[in-house]
């Protein structure tokens, strides 16, 4: 196409369209130095951000003693998870990342560049000073994801692979829960499981978000029924919730849930914490749900009625999957606050990766290093925030969300 | 069509039928619920009855005992209710400054991600993307115990500013207004100054109207308002106001109004990350407006300005105003976290109180009842101005 439009200007001698790039100065004036005001404002952004530059970089580099993080980098991570145990963090981990990399494989497209960035952590994880042992297990899981893509392609266009894969997702979700937990009569139970660390952070919203994900779909399709009685109550559940802050919630699950419930079953924080958690996002989940029902068009359900599918099997074949696949982005979103709502855990003792900083800074050879610890966790979390943020918004764009 | 419907009727048995079917899942659907609440409720009973505790709300009367640095006027030989209205109230204090505060940042930023200026708009993005990704929980402890109880002095040696401001570990002491003899007799100045702002409002709004021109007349009801209050400034004998400075005594300030650590970190921890959000909301209510309005009034030869303030901006807002009321919503639930970095709001309180008192359910239900009815209250202002905006479309 190129080369035919070149032959085309050098034959007739019409003029080429003119040059995409800029000159820099051009470039500058447009930008930067429109007019005075402009110019102003350019010269005062520009010295906050080499304020704001220089002195992050002068701290970090000379006066931040970052030996606290590799130090502490494991009770950071896992907290108190038993050295021995370890295998079953990492067989958890291997297990995700091979899925990454399998689904890749089968599919290409988004899911792939995901899985590539997911390959390319490990290795620049392995810059970092841990021992040798650690460095082996973190470049494993880039093997993990190449297995899995080798498979994956194998895979293609084999009908049985794609189901595989539905049933490897939906699998993996209990089996993690399982393995780092333990079964009883298999894998030991690991005790102390309120001190995880940031492994709490990842399970809370992972947790939340998959056992919200069903309570939400029925509670949305309740706020829309034609029966009262269901729509009441629905709708009732979700603005109480709504209403209120997370955190009171998790007050009310320390101190309330022994009260209501039997005096036999007492479960443990972890456990509240979850079902608290589970809960509220299971009301926004809804609203999230509700938006992507309100947005199919009426055709739909008539033309399920007239091929003859009844209410229940119109809902379940024709209206919920095309309302999910229209909210990912939105479910997406709720996934990142409810992972930045997990810092919250540390209000009812259960140290996640905020509290547990809380009880580094106690211990007296790390006084003081507030601002290390503080900029570490901030970092972990803006990078998967932003991460999945990102992913959100690539997902709208490949959805067509936007246009529709 | 008498006869049709019998025979219909017949033909269905009741278990197909639809009208049955609806009214029996809707029995079946309350008669499970009850089941489960009256189970919850049950097993509340026998665990109260178990600890010897019944249900009331007479422990409110009693002498709370524990001491509230900040907010209303607040001695701890004050009862439990006045105390939890301490609580509240500085709830709101918070809230309604930190909407305010983020509301400004949010419009400044999300305009900024706008600017034709390369830099601002990529220093406005830098903001938006840093402060969304971070939990606000961080950014709270960050701020408090990273920042102002380390990085700020002493009492001792406060950093002073110009004009009596001095900011410390305790926080900020500012010079304070106190009401003096003739405050009394200024503020019917100020009433009637408010009543006439009001008149002018009113007829100017009217006769706006009449000329078919928008506008809401602010500034002149805002100046009808100042002349009247510094006219009986000058008329009224004595200063009706005196300003009372913070003097360092022995250990702390004295006088003066003071801002605390934690009220300072959280206002602004709250107001910066709710800010982000409100940028993002902005910047899509201003990018919804279609650009051929923009056009249509730079042809019309309206300074720029004027196009933001005439034109984009009202059409913008009905994008903007209900995404804004749950950002809202948002902060004052999230000031919540307060109880985190120790100040007193309604959640704080709360929880003293029940630590105080051992009463688990009735103090759940006093904060749950509190932050349900601001979120209502909440939402209903923001559904009423809504619709207000709304009455403009055509």
């Amino acid at each position: 196409m190129a080369d035919e439009r070149r032959t085309l200007h050098e034959v007739k001698g019409v003029l080429p369209p003119p040059s995409e790039r800029i000159p820099v100065l051009r470039w500058l004036k447009q930008n930067l130095f429109r007019s005075w005001f402009n110019a102003i404002l350019t010269v005062v952004a520009a010295a906050v951000i080499l304020v704001v530059v220089y002195g992050l970089l002068r701290w970090a580099l000379t006066e931040a003693r970052w030996e606290v993080i590799p130090t502490n980098l494991r009770l950071l991570l896992v907290g108190t998870y038993p050295l021995e145990q370890m295998w079953r963090v990492w067989a958890t981990i291997y297990l995700v990342v091979f899925l990454f990399g399998f689904s890749s494989g089968l599919r290409g497209g988004l899911i792939r560049r995901v899985s590539a960035g997911v390959a390319a952590v490990p290795i620049v994880l392995t810059v970092l000073p841990l021992p040798w042992g650690t460095r082996g297990w973190i470049l494993g899981t880039a093997a993990a994801v190449a297995v899995g893509l080798g498979l994956g392609y194998l895979g293609k266009g084999n009908r049985w692979s794609k189901r595989l894969e539905t049933a490897g997702w939906l699998l993996s979700f209990p089996i993690s829960i399982l393995l780092l937990n333990g079964v009883g009569g298999f894998l030991p139970v690991v005790e102390g499981r309120n001190k995880w660390g940031f492994m709490l952070n990842l399970l809370g919203a992972v947790v939340g978000i998959g056992l919200s994900l069903p309570v939400g779909v029925l509670l949305a399709l309740g706020r829309r029924s034609k029966l009262p009685a269901i729509r009441l109550v629905c709708t009732a559940y979700i603005e109480l919730i709504r209403g209120v802050p997370l955190i009171s919630l998790l007050f009310m699950a320390s101190i309330m849930l022994q009260l209501l419930l039997p005096a036999n079953i007492r479960p443990d924080l972890v456990i509240r914490a979850m079902m608290t958690i589970t809960a509220f996002s299971a009301a926004y989940m809804a609203e999230n749900v509700r938006g992507g029902l309100q947005a199919i068009p009426k055709g739909q359900y008539e033309a399920a009625y007239a091929v003859g599918l009844k209410g229940m099997l119109t809902t379940v074949l024709i209206i919920l999957p095309q309302a999910l696949r229209a909210v990912i982005p939105a479910i997406v979103g709720q996934f990142i606050a409810l992972f930045k709502d997990t810092t919250l855990f540390g209000f009812i003792a259960i140290l996640e990766l905020l509290n547990i900083s809380r009880s580094i800074l106690g211990n007296l050879e790390w006084r003081g290093r507030i601002f290390e610890l503080y900029v570490f966790i901030g970092v972990v979390f803006w990078i998967l925030c932003y991460t999945m943020s990102y992913v959100s918004r690539r997902i709208e764009k490949t959805l067509g969300v936007g246009e529709r | 069509m008498e006869k049709r419907k019998v025979v219909s009727s017949h033909a269905i048995p009741f278990w197909r039928d639809i009208r049955v079917l609806r009214v029996v899942s809707q029995i079946v659907f309350l008669v499970a619920i009850a089941a489960g609440i009256w189970w919850l409720l049950n097993n509340l009973q026998t665990n109260l009855r178990n600890s010897g505790l019944s249900i009331t709300f007479r422990f409110l009367g009693d002498t709370a005992g524990f001491p509230i640095s900040e907010g209303l006027t607040y001695d701890p030989t004050n009862v439990n209710v006045y105390a939890f209205l301490v609580g509240v109230v500085n709830t709101i204090r918070v809230a309604v400054i930190g909407i305010v505060l983020a509301t400004i940042i949010g419009t400044l930023v999300g305009i900024s991600r706008l600017s034709s200026n390369w830099l601002v708009r990529r220093l406005a993005a830098l903001y938006v993307e840093t402060v969304r990704n971070i939990p606000l929980l961080v950014q709270l402890f960050f701020w408090y115990f990273a920042v102002m109880l380390t990085a700020l002095p002493l009492v001792k040696d406060s950093i002073s500013l110009p004009g009596s401001i001095y900011l410390s570990r305790r926080g900020l002491y500012l010079p304070s207004l106190v009401p003096t003899a003739s405050f009394s007799v200024w503020l019917w100045f100020l009433l009637g100054g408010l009543a006439l702002a009001i008149v002018v409002y009113v007829l100017r709004r009217a006769q706006l109207k009449r000329a078919d021109r928008p506008g809401i007349p602010i500034g002149w009801a805002a100046i009808a308002l100042v002349l009247v209050a510094v006219a009986g400034w000058f008329i009224v004998s004595g200063n009706p106001l005196s300003i009372d400075l913070p003097v360092l005594k022995r250990f702390n300030f004295e006088g003066g109004l003071w801002l605390s650590t934690p009220f300072a970190s959280l206002v602004l921890g709250l107001a910066m990350y709710t800010g982000a959000f409100i940028a993002e909301i902005v910047r899509a209510g201003i990018l919804a407006v279609s650009k051929g309005q923009t056009e249509a009034a730079k042809a019309l030869g309206l300074r720029k300005a004027l196009v933001l303030r005439l034109v984009v901006m009202p059409q913008a807002l009905r994008v903007i105003i209900p995404p804004l009321a749950s950002q809202y919503l948002n902060l004052t639930k999230n000031s919540s976290l307060a109880i985190l970095i120790g100040y007193y709001d309604l959640l704080n309180v709360g929880t003293t109180i029940f630590n105080q008192t051992g009463r688990a359910v009735e103090m759940i239900l006093l904060i749950m009842g509190s932050y349900l009815t601001m979120s209502l209250f909440m939402s209903l202002l923001m559904n009423l101005y809504n619709r207000r905006i709304k009455l403009v479309e055509r």
